[in-house]
C-alpha cells in the first residue's frame, strides 16, 4: 500500500522541521526525505550571515565598557553626598543626611531601556527567530537547537549574558553539519562555556598560581563534559576521571579586560593556571603538552563509544519518541563511529531511519518549536522578539536560560504542566498575527494530511477567525509530532 | 491647527482595540456638524430572538417555551413597543431607547445564506454580496469615498503593532489602531470547545488541560488568587467590554481626535446553554450594555453627534436545539445607539413565526437587508452621497436603497 505522500511531507515538517508555512507540504511532496537531505546539502541553511551581530569577544567586550560605564556613573554620585555629610546645616546627625547608600546603590538612568547585555542578548534572540521563520523546511535549525541544548550555556550567568548568542552562532552552527569533535573543542574553549561552567577560574593546584594563592581546582566543567556533553552519566568514568580532567584543562581561560582590552574576552590557554604533569583520564595517559593535552582528552572522548550511543540516544529521543526503537538508537551509534562523529551523516541516518517516520506522533512540541511553528502557519516573516520571548519564559523554555547545565528535557510529560498557558498564548498569537486568512486553509496548508475530522470540524466551526486559529495552534495534530 | 496623536501613555492605558479612520470627513464639517460613527461586529452569530423578544407574535412562547422572553417572568422582558421587549440585561439601552437615543431593526440579514462563521463575517464585513471577494471592508471603502477634512495623528498611519484589524476597517484609507498592553485570557468558550476536541482526540492532552481548570476553579471557590486567571470569567468579560468602548469615546472625543472606528466582540456564538435570562448570553449582552453607557459617558456632550451601529453575520435557530441552545441561523437584530438617532422604534417588517414562516423551516427569515441600514446611516450621519453607496462601499447594491429617518 502506498503512503499517501502528502501525509509523509507533512509529518516530516513538523517531525524534523519547524512546522509548515503555506506550499510546504506540496514543495516537498513528491520526495519528503529528499528535500531533507537536500536541506543538509544547502550551504545557506543553518546560517546567520547578519552583519550587524557582534562576535563573543567584541560583544563581551562591549559588555565591559558598559558596567564600566554605569559604574563611573555611580561614583559620580558619591561625592555629592559626602559633601551633604560634611555640610554643617545637617549637624543633626548621619540619620539626617540625604542617604548617600541609597544613591549610590540605585543604578543611574541617564538613557531609559536595557543595557548592553541585554541589547545583546536580544538582537541575537531576534536573529534566531528570523532564521527560525525564514527556513524552508527548519531541519537545520532544529540540529543548532539540539545541538544548542545539549552544549547548553545561561545568560542567567552575568557575563554570559552577553555572548550566549554569539556563543551559539560560532560554536554550534559552525559545527553542525561538521565533525562532533570539532564542536565539543569549539564549544568547550569558548568564553561563554568556560565562564558559565567557572572554568575560567579553576587553578591547578600546583601551578604557578596555585602555588601562590589559596584559590584552587574547579571540578564543574570536566564533570559536565564527562557526564552531559561526551560520555554521559553513570558510564565508564569515575570520580578521580573527573579530577584529573579537570586538571588537564585548567589554564583554559578567558582573557580578563582589565590585562588586555584590546583582545578582552577571547580565549587564553594561561599555562601559569595550568596544573603541571601528566594525568590519567578514563584509563589513559595524556602528556603534559600544554593545551594540547586537554584537546587530546576532548578528541579521546569524541571517538568513545560511550559518547556515540550517549548521542545517539539523545538524538532519538528529541527527534523521534520519548522511548525510541532500540533498532533506531543502535542505527544512530553505528553510523556516529562510523563516520567518526560526522554530524551531517548522523543527521542522514536519522531522516532516512524506517524507525523515525513509523514512529506514532506522540512527542509534545516544546514551547519554542510551537511557538515558532505557529508563527510560520500564520505567515509571520518578521515579528516582535518581545512577545516571543515573553511567551518562552511563560512556557518554561526561556532562550539561553536553561535552569541546569543538563539542559531542557525531552520527555514530553513535564511539558504537558504548560498546556493552559499554551491556549492563552495560542490566542494572543491568533489575534496579533493571524492574518485575514481563512483558518480552513490554513489548516489543510499545516496539517491537512494529518488532521482528524474532530480537529476539522472545532476549526470549521469556531465562531471567529481568532478563535478557530487558537483552536488550530492548540490541536493535537499541532502540538505533538 | 495641532493635529492630536495619542501619546504613548494614552496608547497603553486603552485596553480595548480600536481601529479608526486617519481623518476627519469633510461634508460634514461643512454642515457644522462633527459626526462620530462607531461599528461594533459582534463575532458569533447574536440570536436576535434572545435579545429582542417578539413577544406580541402568537407562536412565540410555543417556540421558544422557558426560554422565551416575556414580560411576565422573571426577570421580566422590558418593554420596547406592543410586539417586542428587550433582554432585561440591557437597561441602559432600555432607558436610551425611551428617550430616543436607540433604535432596533429586527429580522435583518446580510445577503449571505449560507451559514459559515468566517464567510458570514467577511460578507458582513466586506459589504459584498459573497465571501472572499475582498480584501478591504465598507467601513473604509466608505471612508475613501468621503473627501478628508484634516488628517489626524500627526501622520502616522498605526500606532501600534497589535491585533490584526477587522475587516470591516481594512483598505486604502489609513487607519489607526490602538491595542491593548496585554489581550484578555482565552475564553470559557475557546476552552471548552478545546477540551471538547481532546476528548475526542488526546485524552492526555484533555486530562493535563482538565487539570488546570479543575485547579483554577478550586482557587477561586477557595477565594484564593489562582496564579494564573483561567478563562476570562463574567466579570471580565464585562470590564474588557467597558473598558476599550470608554477608550474608543475618549479619543472620540478630543477635538482633533478620530471620528470613525470599528470594534469587534468575540463569544456569540451560543450553540449551548445560551442562558438568555441568566447565563452566558445574559451575561455578554449586560456587558455590551455596559459598553453603550461606557460610551455615552466617555462622550459627553458629543453623544448627540454619535451613532453606535451594533452588528452581526447572521441569526441563530428559532427553536432551542438538544443543548438548551440555538445553532446557526438566519435574520437577526441590528442595534443603533446614539444621541444623533431618532429612535425609540424597532423598525421591522415581522415575518412571523409559524413554521411555514421561517426560512428553511428553522430561522427568522429576513425582511430587510442589512445594508439598507448602513448605507442609510452613512447617507444621513456622514453624507456618503447614493452613488458612492451603491457601487463602491456596498457593490452591486443599487436595489438596495438607504434606510432613510435613522437619524434626527
Amino acid at each position: 500500500m502506498a503512503v499517501d505522500p502528502t501525509f509523509e511531507a507533512c509529518l516530516s515538517l513538523h517531525r524534523f522541521g519547524l512546522g509548515p508555512r503555506a506550499g510546504s507540504i506540496a514543495a516537498i511532496a513528491s520526495d519528503p526525505r529528499g528535500a531533507l537531505l537536500a536541506e543538509l546539502e544547502s550551504p545557506e541553511a543553518g546560517r546567520i550571515d547578519d552583519p550587524a551581530l557582534s562576535g563573543s569577544a567584541q560583544a563581551a567586550r562591549a559588555a565591559f565598557k558598559f558596567q564600566q560605564e554605569q559604574r563611573a556613573l555611580r561614583l559620580a554620585q558619591r561625592p555629592r553626598s559626602d559633601a551633604n555629610a560634611a555640610n554643617p546645616r545637617n549637624a543633626a546627625g548621619p540619620a539626617q543626611t540625604q542617604m548617600p547608600d541609597k544613591a549610590a546603590a540605585q543604578p543611574p538612568q541617564p538613557n531609559a531601556g536595557p543595557g548592553v547585555p541585554q541589547r545583546l542578548y536580544l538582537d541575537e534572540a531576534r536573529a534566531r527567530m528570523h532564521a527560525a521563520l525564514g527556513a524552508r523546511i527548519g531541519f537545520v535549525e532544529r540540529l543548532v537547537w539540539f545541538w544548542s541544548n545539549h552544549f547548553c550555556v545561561s545568560a542567567d550567568k552575568g557575563n554570559v549574558r552577553p555572548i550566549c548568542g554569539a556563543y551559539e552562532r560560532e560554536a554550534i552552527r559552525a559545527h553542525v553539519r561538521g565533525h562532533f569533535r570539532d564542536m565539543l573543542l569549539a564549544v568547550e574553549s569558548h568564553p561563554a562555556m568556560l565562564i558559565y561552567l567557572d572554568n575560567a577560574r579553576s587553578i591547578g593546584p600546583a601551578s604557578m598560581a596555585g602555588l601562590r594563592q589559596k584559590r584552587g581546582l574547579n571540578e564543574n566543567l570536566a564533570r559536565e563534559i564527562l557526564e552531559l556533553h561526551t560520555l554521559g552519566v553513570r558510564t565508564v568514568y569515575k570520580q578521580e576521571d573527573v579530577t584529573s580532567f579537570a586538571k588537564v584543562i585548567t589554564g583554559w581561560t578567558v582573557v580578563p579586560p582589565r590585562q588586555d582590552p584590546a583582545h578582552a574576552g577571547e580565549f587564553w590557554f594561561n599555562s601559569r593556571m595550568h596544573e603541571p604533569g601528566a594525568q590519567m583520564v578514563v584509563g589513559k595517559s595524556y602528556p603534559d603538552l600544554g593545551i594540547e593535552q586537554g584537546r587530546a582528552v576532548l578528541a579521546t572522548l569524541a571517538r568513545h563509544p560511550a559518547t556515540a550511543k550517549h548521542v545517539a540516544g539523545k538524538l532519538a529521543r528529541h527527534f523521534v519518541a520519548d522511548e525510541p526503537p532500540a533498532s533506531l538508537v543502535q542505527r544512530l551509534t553505528k553510523r556516529f563511529l562510523d563516520s567518526d562523529g560526522n554530524l551531517k551523516e548522523l543527521a542522514k541516518a536519522l531522516v532516512t531511519a524506517p524507525e523515525a517516520w513509523d514512529a506514532a506522533r506522540g512527542k509534545l512540541k516544546r514551547p519554542g518549536e510551537w511557538i515558532i511553528g505557529a508563527m510560520r502557519a500564520a505567515g509571520t516573516t518578521a515579528a516582535d522578539i518581545g512577545p516571543v520571548m515573553q511567551a518562552q519564559n511563560l512556557l518554561g523554555e526561556p532562550l539561553w536560560r536553561q535552569a541546569a547545565p543538563k539542559g531542557f528535557g525531552d520527555e514530553s510529560n513535564p511539558w504537558l504542566d504548560g498546556l493552559s498557558q499554551r491556549l492563552d498564548i495560542a490566542n494572543q498569537l491568533a489575534r496579533r498575527m493571524g492574518a485575514q486568512a481563512d483558518p480552513r486553509q490554513m489548516l489543510e496548508d499545516t496539517i491537512g494530511p494529518l488532521a482528524s475530522s474532530d480537529t476539522r470540524q472545532a476549526v470549521t466551526r469556531a465562531e471567529s477567525r481568532p478563535q478557530a486559529m487558537a483552536l488550530l495552534f492548540m490541536a493535537p495534530e499541532f502540538q505533538r509530532r | 491647527m495641532t493635529l492630536h496623536a495619542p501619546t504613548r501613555r494614552e496608547l497603553l492605558l486603552a485596553s480595548g482595540t480600536l481601529f479608526t479612520w486617519a481623518f476627519v470627513p469633510r461634508v460634514a464639517r461643512a454642515e457644522g456638524r462633527d459626526p462620530r460613527l462607531l461599528v461594533f461586529v459582534l463575532r458569533g452569530a447574536l440570536d436576535g430572538l434572545a435579545a429582542v423578544a417578539p413577544i406580541g407574535d402568537p407562536e412565540w412562547q410555543r417556540l421558544r417555551g422557558e426560554k422565551a422572553l416575556t414580560l411576565g417572568r422573571t426577570p421580566a422582558a422590558l418593554p420596547l413597543d406592543s410586539f417586542f421587549a428587550l433582554n432585561p440585561a440591557m437597561p441602559n439601552f432600555h432607558r436610551l431607547y425611551k428617550s430616543g437615543a436607540a433604535t432596533v431593526v429586527h429580522a435583518v440579514a446580510t445577503p449571505y445564506r449560507e451559514r459559515s462563521h468566517f464567510d458570514g463575517q467577511d460578507v458582513l464585513e466586506s459589504g459584498f454580496t459573497g465571501p472572499g471577494a475582498s480584501e478591504s471592508g465598507w467601513l473604509n471603502r466608505a471612508l475613501g469615498a468621503l473627501a478628508p477634512a484634516a488628517r489626524v495623528g500627526g501622520g502616522k498611519d498605526a500606532f501600534a503593532i497589535g491585533p490584526i484589524a477587522p475587516l470591516v476597517v481594512r483598505g486604502s484609507a489609513p487607519v489607526l489602531s490602538w491595542s491593548p498592553p496585554r489581550l484578555p485570557a482565552a475564553s470559557e468558550d475557546t476552552l471548552m470547545r478545546l477540551l471538547d476536541l481532546y476528548r475526542h482526540t488526546d485524552p492526555a492532552l484533555a486530562r493535563a488541560l482538565d487539570e488546570r481548570v479543575g485547579l483554577a476553579t478550586i482557587a477561586r471557590a477557595g477565594g484564593m488568587d489562582a496564579q494564573q486567571p483561567r478563562a476570562a470569567g463574567a466579570g471580565q468579560v464585562r470590564a474588557y467590554f467597558a473598558e476599550s468602548a470608554g477608550t474608543a469615546a475618549k479619543f472620540l472625543t478630543r477635538p482633533d481626535g478620530p471620528r470613525i472606528g470599528a470594534l469587534a466582540f468575540d463569544g456569540w456564538d451560543t450553540h449551548a446553554d445560551e442562558g438568555v435570562m441568566s447565563g452566558r448570553l445574559a451575561n455578554l449582552l449586560g456587558a455590551l450594555d455596559g459598553a453603550i453607557a461606557a460610551i455615552e459617558t466617555e462622550m459627553k456632550a458629543a453623544w448627540r453627534e454619535t451613532v453606535v451601529a451594533i452588528i452581526t453575520e447572521f441569526g441563530r435557530t428559532a427553536r432551542i436545539n438538544g443543548t438548551d441552545g440555538t445553532d446557526h441561523g438566519t435574520a437577526t437584530v441590528a442595534l443603533l445607539v446614539g444621541g444623533a438617532l431618532k429612535g425609540g422604534r424597532v423598525v421591522a417588517d415581522w415575518p412571523g413565526l409559524r413554521p411555514a414562516n421561517l426560512h428553511e423551516g428553522r430561522d427568522l427569515k429576513p425582511t430587510t437587508d442589512l445594508r439598507a441600514v448602513l448605507k442609510g446611516v452613512l447617507k444621513d450621519h456622514l453624507c456618503v452621497d447614493d452613488a458612492a453607496l451603491a457601487t463602491k462601499v456596498f457593490p452591486d447594491s443599487g436595489r438596495v436603497k438607504p434606510m432613510a429617518g435613522l437619524l434626527a
